[in-house]
């Protein structure tokens, strides 16, 4: 099955010092490791703060654009992992050993799979 | 004894039909039925292949006795009723899905024994089930015994799942007072999870605690299938071997020097059990073990059951102010009525104790509870 890990954090709260940039990078350079030797990763992508983010909706005919995230929330999304694991329990596993666990909270979602649907793409 | 490698290889052909099935249709609503109901099938599938010789007589009583071995065996493996228990206990569900759950697919309740049990409405526990087979399902909850690594963090889920079959069986929803094949299921999966996982305290502290409370069980219903309060209970009515196993899984769960909150109600039993009569019952002492067990789980039922054995230490008196301050929380609870009531009656605060027993009869269910409560009631 396909986990999506979500990592939720408090951009606040990141140290953004060289040292501590360079301490975040040793933790996922060792947590890329550990997801290599179980052969698991599927993809991944960090994400910019959300002060860099912007957010469309489309009402009616009209689209309308703010500055900033969806939601105004005390821990915002970071970055994600997809991973592939026989069942909930390894995903689990994969999250706790997320450097993104320690600090903020990561969120284990599964991943729809439309082949099981008929008609499906 | 019967054929009992063809049991045993029948109820194996079922368990390979579930992993097959299970992941494409679902768990069905009562797993341990359906393997047992697939193995006999299966099993008789294979007799009537194998019939060559074999007169219809004697076909016969192996068919019969394999429908009563089929269960028997279901019990020879515990791997899989405890795949089944940690699956409906995975920490991934609700704690009150899990609950649910694994009384209804493996305690085999109904909802509404389910909703008893939770003071719950009915079609709450109905959706509550719903969601729980489809988180499983959807986010692929495994369906296995942790591995070892795991197993003890999701021990506690499982003890109070356990606690909960055997107090629906300690106290049935409708029918008889005692339902023992739910008692004795509780209590054999508690020694199932402590051949497992050994020397756990707290596993030792339950399955303690369900015994010296079952080990009452002859005597807490009268002849006419009345509730018999424990103050009149016929001691020599307890099960004396029950009661000495009890005592002795006490002696290894404190061993090990790990207070939990089973062994403080196993110790409040033992106390009850050691006491050849009421009068002998040592009550501050029980009462100390209840303040104990209130700083750890200060749930309105303990504390209740604190409030009556400070009763029982100090009078009606010293109690009932500490039962009123339940009244909000345990509004819904018979039992905190019935309580109450008695301790109105005790007190001579007839009008008060009858309104209170008239309240406790229109949320009881259970007939023998609902008699004892009428027959209160009449003495006025």
């Amino acid at each position: 099955m396909l986990y999506a890990l979500l990592i939720y954090g408090d951009e606040a709260d990141v140290d953004a010092t060289p040292d501590g940039m360079n301490a975040m990078v040793d933790q996922y350079r060792d947590y890329e490791g550990w997801l290599a030797d179980r052969g698991v990763k599927r993809g991944a992508e960090a994400l910019y703060p959300t002060d860099q983010a912007t957010t469309m909706r489309v009402r009616g005919e009209e689209a309308m654009t703010t500055d900033g995230p969806f939601a105004e929330t005390k821990e915002q999304l970071g970055g994600f992992y997809l991973i592939e694991c026989d069942h909930l329990d390894d995903a689990l596993e994969a999250a706790r050993m997320c450097p993104g666990s320690r600090r903020g909270a990561v969120e284990v979602r599964p991943v729809v799979d439309f082949a099981q649907f008929e008609g499906g793409p | 004894m019967g054929d009992f490698d063809l049991a045993e290889e029948a109820v194996q052909e079922a368990f390979v039909v579930a992993i097959e099935r299970w992941p494409r249709d679902g768990i069905p609503d009562n797993p341990g039925a359906w393997i047992t109901t697939t193995a006999r099938n299966r099993a008789i599938d294979r007799l009537r292949r194998e019939r060559v010789g074999a007169t219809k007589a004697e076909d016969a009583n192996r068919l019969q006795e394999l429908g009563a071995m089929a269960d028997d065996e279901m019990h020879e493996i515990p791997d899989e009723r405890l795949r089944l228990i940690f699956t409906c206990c995975h920490p991934a569900l609700a704690a009150d899905a899990r609950v649910a759950l694994t009384l209804r697919t493996v305690g085999g309740l109904s909802t509404r024994e389910i909703s008893r049990a939770f003071l719950t409405p009915e079609p709450t526990i109905a959706q509550r089930l719903v969601r729980a087979k489809r988180k499983i399902r959807q986010s692929g909850i495994p369906y296995r015994v942790p591995p070892r690594e795991l197993l003890e963090e999701r021990l506690a889920g499982v003890l109070s799942v356990l606690y909960l079959i055997f107090n629906e069986g300690y106290s049935a929803t409708s029918g008889e007072l005692i339902r023992s094949d739910l008692c004795e299921e509780a209590i054999w999966l508690a020694r199932v999870v402590d051949r497992l996982l050994p020397e756990q305290p707290e596993v030792l502290g339950l399955l303690s605690l369900m015994l010296l409370q079952h080990s009452r069980r002859a005597a807490r219903v009268d002849d006419v299938g009345d509730l018999v309060l424990l103050d009149d209970q016929d001691r020599s009515r307890w099960d004396q071997d029950m009661i000495d196993e009890g005592l002795a899984t006490l002696d290894n769960a404190v061993a090990l020097r790990s207070a939990g909150t089973y062994q403080l109600q196993a110790a409040i039993a033992a106390l009850h059990a050691r006491a050849p009569r009421p009068e002998d019952t040592d009550w501050p002492e029980i009462a100390g073990l209840y303040t104990a067990l209130a700083a750890r789980n200060p749930s309105p039922v303990v504390r209740l059951n604190r409030a009556v054995a400070i009763v029982m230490a100090d009078g009606p008196g010293a109690g009932l102010p500490l039962v009123d301050e339940l009244a909000t929380e345990l509004d819904g609870y018979h039992l905190f009525h019935a309580t109450r009531a008695d301790l109105l009656r005790r007190l001579g605060r007839r009008d008060e104790a009858d309104d209170a027993y008239r309240r406790a009869l229109d949320l009881a269910t259970n007939p023998a509870e609902r008699r004892f409560l009428e027959g209160r009631l009449a003495e006025a």
